[in-house]
């Protein structure tokens, strides 16, 4: 569960990190206001998604195609202006804010179509000493939260990992005393920081500990993290995502993420218990595990074929939750056939039988269905599909299903 | 003929009256696990199934039972305290199916295990299994047949999709581990390949990793240097795009790390067999054994 920057920040500012004054704004004239309460004659804009690369990224109503391929490419330089833009005026601001709001953003890690940018964040400009990248994150070598600190702000961290990994420094914490201050300073040392500016970096990294910990984080990166010429420590841009499966526990989290960028077909898989990605093949697929789903996708590909997507009905899954899997699979535009790929253990295979036959007559049925069926009452399961009279293929082994399913749209 | 669990494992459940707990209780005790006894705080004194005695606490059920393994059906918000109310009372094997239990809290667990005897499998993980003798968790039991090969893998169905292929060719297995989904769990791939290396009963094994990690990049290192039994290897994912978690909350490439194709080359490195199809575990495995 991803957070835009200024929930990120928000969030870290209640556990003292420093942060730079900002407003959020879905208008121009917000926009604008924000500016001009901050003051000042420098104000940085920024579009809020949660993919990043937005400073070089560009936006497709106001960009050639060639450009859009460059952002997409990872070039160094583009023409034209990206999702970060620093304003030296209020009519730079509307003008920053104009051309961000309701346009869309394609980045490096957007992909093609980009996303559309409901909200900006209206910062003051800060006066850059030198730039760190700091972040809290689980190591799941040690089973520890770890943070990790660089002197190469600004650029990718795994970047730095490959260039020059003497420049990253770690610190495991334990969970019994947390971030200890030794370790804070530390770090700070090692980024070269001195005097004030050692404790000033302690009291923040402290603080992005204990916000990562409260909060069910699972990533929280400060990148660039600053110094200013006149010693404080503050966080330029933060990026966080939370743990799902904190989100029973944090309510306020869960208010806050913004799902306009989530797929809606993802979005109503997840309402069904069923876990759901979508990918740009053509051939459908549903199955129980997660392993299982995964394997399903490598061995449609190892045959030819194209995965449209993931889902995991669940060892669980219900007749009700089989027959939405299945609409959600029809409902891509570019699926032509549909593979069921189903071991059943608790998931007794009469029931995905059942599923499926009564999602058949509900939905339709205009392209292949391969249905393999192993395990837990599999003779029933079969019995049931040969005996509707539906044009269902049905295959003993994944390798089959797989076969016939790529060769029906051949 | 097996690791970790057999006929005479004691067997309790926490979280035994709960729909879950009940219904995989019964199926556990159907297969012939000896399950003595089971927890459920505020329920102490009534039996399950007319005949295991239900405790209030691990701790009374240990001494009334001498149980020295569990299995938690615990939800994830108390599935954390579960495990380490079970380590607290020195229990030895504590398998745990719960999934969904913030990796937060599981931080806190690992920390709290260190330098005490329990050993733990899981969490959201389908559990341990050695055909005929005793099935802990939530596998179907009849898919098994007693034999020599171990299974280790981080998933559920793709494990009994292992086991399946084997068993249709005529290899038993000596035990099955399914060692969970999540980033952080109590039993690796490392663990299990050593536990079977030195089992003279387990004659070769299926290894199933998937994406995310480097616990399978480990596994291989260690099984380069030290494993004296032949291994096929299996890696799920490697059509998965970079940056989702599909589905298992440990199942992801993040920052270029964690690929199929880099546990591939591990294995490969490691002179474990590889096989690219999830379909050919079972017929590779017969190939090598002869």
């Amino acid at each position: 569960m991803k957070l835009h920057e200024y929930q990120a920040k928000e969030l870290l500012a209640r556990y003292g990190v420093a942060v730079p004054a900002g407003f959020a704004a879905s208008n121009i004239d917000e926009a604008v206001g924000a500016a001009e309460k901050l003051g000042g004659g420098f104000w940085v804009v920024k579009a809020q998604v949660h993919a990043g690369g937005r400073g070089k990224g560009r936006f497709t109503e106001e960009s050639t195609p060639q450009v859009i391929q460059d952002v997409l490419a990872g070039a160094a330089d583009v023409p034209g202006k990206g999702g970060v833009q620093l304003c030296r005026s209020i009519e730079e601001v509307r003008a920053a804010a104009t051309s961000m709001l309701g346009n869309t953003l394609v980045t490096k890690q957007t992909g093609q179509d980009g996303v559309k940018v409901n909200t900006i964040y209206v910062t003051g400009g800060a006066d850059i000493e030198r730039e760190f990248y700091v972040a809290a994150l689980l190591d799941r070598q040690t089973s520890k939260v770890v943070l990790m600190a660089s002197t190469e702000g600004g650029t990718e961290i795994e970047e730095v990992a490959e260039e020059n990994p003497d420049a990253i420094f770690k610190v495991q914490i334990d969970p019994v005393t947390g971030l200890g201050g030794w370790q804070a300073r530390e770090l700070a040392f090692k980024l070269g920081l001195e005097g004030k500016s050692v404790r000033k970096a302690a009291k923040l990294l402290k603080g992005l500990y204990n916000c990562y910990v409260a909060t069910d984080a699972d990533m929280l990166e400060i990148n660039p993290l600053i110094l200013t010429p006149e010693g404080d420590v503050v966080a330029l841009d933060a990026k966080m995502s939370v743990d799902s499966n904190g989100a029973y526990r944090q309510k306020e989290i869960v208010e806050m993420h913004d799902a306009s960028e989530d797929d809606p077909s993802e979005v109503e898989a997840a309402a069904f218990g069923l876990n759901f990605i979508k990918l740009d093949g053509n051939i459908g697929c549903m199955v129980n595990g997660a392993g299982l789903a995964m394997a399903t996708m490598d061995i449609i590909k190892l045959y030819g074929g194209d995965p449209a997507n993931f889902l995991d009905v669940g060892g669980g899954a219900t007749k009700e939750a089989v027959t939405a899997a299945f609409k959600i699979i029809s409902k891509d535009e570019n699926v032509r056939a549909i593979m069921v790929n189903i071991f059943g253990g608790i998931m007794k295979c009469d029931v995905i039988a059942e599923g499926v036959i009564a999602a058949v007559k509900d939905v339709g049925l205009e392209m292949p269905l391969i249905v393999r069926l192993a395990g837990t009452n599999v003779d029933l399961g079969k019995q049931l599909l040969n005996d509707s009279g539906l044009a269902i293929s049905t295959a003993d082994t994944m390798a089959d299903a797989a076969k016939i399913a790529v060769e029906s749209i051949a | 003929m097996s690791v970790l669990v057999d006929k005479t494992t004691r067997l309790i459940c926490q979280g035994i009256t709960g729909s879950a707990g009940a219904f995989h209780c019964e199926q556990m005790m159907k297969y012939g696990t000896n399950l003595v006894g089971g927890v459920t705080p505020g329920k102490g004194g009534q039996t399950f199934n007319g005949s295991v005695p239900i405790f209030n606490t691990v701790a009374e059920a240990k001494s009334a039972t001498d149980a020295n393994a569990t299995v938690i059906f615990v939800p994830p918000p108390f599935a954390a305290d579960a495990i380490c109310e079970a380590v607290d009372c020195g229990i030895e094997l504590i398998v745990c199916i719960t999934e969904g239990i913030p990796a937060a809290d599981m931080v806190n667990v690992h920390a709290y295990m260190e330098g005490k005897g329990s050993r733990m499998i899981g969490p959201n993980c389908p559990g341990i299994i050695t055909p005929d003798g005793c099935k802990i968790g939530i596998m179907p039991g009849h898919i098994h047949k007693s034999g020599n090969i171990g299974v280790v893998s981080r998933s559920g169905t793709l494990t009994y999709e292992a086991v399946g292929q084997l068993t249709a060719i005529g290899l038993g297995q000596s035990t099955c581990i399914g060692i969970g989904g999540d980033p952080i769990i109590g039993t690796n791939h490392t663990d299990a390949l050593k536990l079977f290396n030195e089992d003279p009963d387990t004659h070769a094994v299926i290894m199933i990793g998937e994406i995310g990690g480097d616990a399978e990049e480990k596994a291989c290192a260690w099984a380069k240097e030290n494993m004296t039994k032949p291994v096929v290897g299996f890696i799920a994912g490697a059509t998965a795009p970079p940056g989702r978690r599909m589905g298992h909350a440990g199942a992801i490439i993040s920052g270029g790390k964690g690929t199929a194709e880099a546990k591939f080359a591990a294995m490969e490195d490691a002179g474990i067999h590889v096989v690219r199809s999830p379909a050919d575990m079972g017929r590779k495995l017969q190939e090598i054994m002869g």
